[in-house]
């Protein structure tokens, strides 16, 4: 379109502006320009502050401006770097204020990507056909594991990650690590081996198989059917802790509890923490002493109740009421007593003045004398039971005189 | 009562919610509740001590699968 086909009398000069401008109108409106496939390497690997990505791809004899705008990237499954074989779709079009032609790159993913990803689906679809991811098999997690199995690298951040949120959550816990390879050739063999070698610990109570965050190809290991098959044969529940919150392993479908991250995989698989157990503990010992102290409440309640009716059944009590009776009983005894003998008294009384009566001695007193025999004290009332010269003993009302029969006898 | 061996703190624990549930019971004799009180007690200390204490315990399996002590925390 730049060649004219009449000679001008003065060749047509553009501005830049108008020049950058149209030729980014030709950019745009190709056909192939403006929806294409490129591969290439990365360097010159920029973030901006402003989340935008810059960086150029490469080959051996060419080399290609790209951007990427933030709100492109979160498509992306992979950190891009430099030296990173990528394959990028997006649109060409040119920048006029830097000048350059550049790529503006809608997706991306590294080399290989496709066919893995396309080799995962179907490898998931198998095994789910099989029913190993089945709901059914999930098994719950322990709410408060004693020894726990770690399956990851000894040197990786995944293994800090996971033994700092153990130690801070519950560091009550034991930890043994199987350590293996998880990534390259040898590690599915190698993450197999550690699951089976856990499995063998006899106390063992939950499994976390984890791996720090990496590429697709990184992460690869996780998408073997031979882990996934070790994860179902484990006795005890695992939870898988593998790459970034966006990565989906075979692992993650086979285990019993799939975390995001190997952090988030520690903390799953302890839901009770040492400050849970130090509330708990706390909450016990109050209601320990609550629960004894309304014991001993409501035992010296009964305690009082039991005293007072103990009180009013008291022998003490009847002993009181006793001797007030036995007060009473006593002064009228004393009472009856006394009129008693006082009645006795008169009664005596009169007896003795009858008696006085008919007493001998009021005889004397009338003139009369007892004659006895002096030596036999026998009464003399008869003549014939004198004799002269004997002696008697004559009894006056104030006295006895001794005398001699000296008159007649019989 | 003073030799004992220092239980697991699952153990002392799992006691601690017996001991809990024992007590409970208001037909247990007095004397018994008593001794249960001071045995939840003990045991309760214990776990206490074991929770301020606990260190993470790590071991790492080599290859012919014995754990080993590797790492001390």
């Amino acid at each position: 379109m730049l060649e004219f086909d009449f000679p001008p009398l003065q060749p047509m000069v553009f501005t830049v502006t108008s020049l950058t401008n149209y030729l980014r109108e030709v950019l745009e409106t190709d056909e192939i320009l403006r929806d294409v496939w490129v591969r290439g390497e990365i360097s010159n690997f920029v973030q901006h502050r402003s989340g935008h990505l810059y960086f150029t791809l490469k080959d051996n004899d060419a080399q290609l401006k790209c951007v990427m705008w933030k709100g492109q990237t979160f498509r992306l499954r992979f950190n891009p770097k430099d030296g990173q074989s990528v394959e990028a779709h997006g649109a060409m079009s040119f920048y006029p204020a830097g000048g350059q032609t550049q790529l503006y790159i809608d997706e991306m993913q590294p080399i290989g990507e496709g066919q893995l990803y396309q080799e995962f689906l179907r490898l998931k679809a198998r095994l789910e056909a099989e029913g190993l991811f089945a709901p059914e098999l999930k098994r719950p997690i322990p709410p408060l594991p004693r020894h726990i199995g770690v399956v990851t690298s000894p040197t990786g951040a995944a293994l800090q990650d996971i033994l700092n949120t153990l130690r801070r959550r519950l560091p009550l816990a034991r930890v043994t690590l199987a350590p293996t390879a998880v990534q390259g050739a040898e590690a599915p063999a190698g993450i197999v081996s550690g699951l089976k070698a856990l499995n063998a610990l006899p106390d063992l109570d939950l499994i976390i198989l984890a791996r720090g965050g990496g590429s697709i190809e990184d992460l690869w290991s996780f998408n073997d059917e031979a882990v996934a098959y070790a994860i179902r044969a484990s006795r005890v529940p695992v939870i898988s802790g593998v790459g970034h919150e966006t990565d989906f392993t075979i692992a993650d479908f086979a285990a019993d509890l799939r975390a995001p991250t190997p952090t988030a995989a520690a903390e799953l698989a302890t839901p009770i923490t040492r400050a849970d157990l130090g509330a708990e503990l706390l909450s016990i010992n109050q209601s320990m002493s609550t629960t004894l102290k309304s014991r001993l409440t409501s035992l010296r309640q009964d305690l009082l109740l039991a005293e007072n009716r103990l009180q009013r059944h008291s022998p003490a009590q009847r002993v009181r009421t006793f001797l007030q009776f036995q007060d009473e009983t006593r002064e009228r005894l004393e009472r009856a007593m006394n009129h008693y003998l006082s009645q006795h008294q008169l009664k005596l009384h009169n007896q003795l003045a009858r008696l006085e009566s008919v007493s001998p001695m009021a005889v004397l007193r009338r003139g009369f004398a007892i004659v006895s025999d002096a030596q036999t004290h026998q009464l003399i009332s008869r003549r014939n039971q004198t004799s002269p010269n004997q002696p008697i003993q004559i009894q006056l009302s104030d006295g006895k005189i001794a005398a001699t029969i000296s008159g007649d006898t019989p | 009562m003073t030799d004992q061996p220092t239980p697991s703190f699952e153990s002392a624990f799992a006691s601690l919610q017996q001991i809990i549930s024992q007590l409970e019971n208001t037909e247990l004799p007095l004397e018994e509740a008593l001794k249960l009180y001071e045995e939840g007690k003990r045991l309760s200390d214990i776990c206490s001590q074991l929770l301020e204490t606990a260190q993470l315990r790590v071991e790492t399996l080599n290859s012919t699968s014995t754990p080993t002590e590797s790492e001390a925390a």
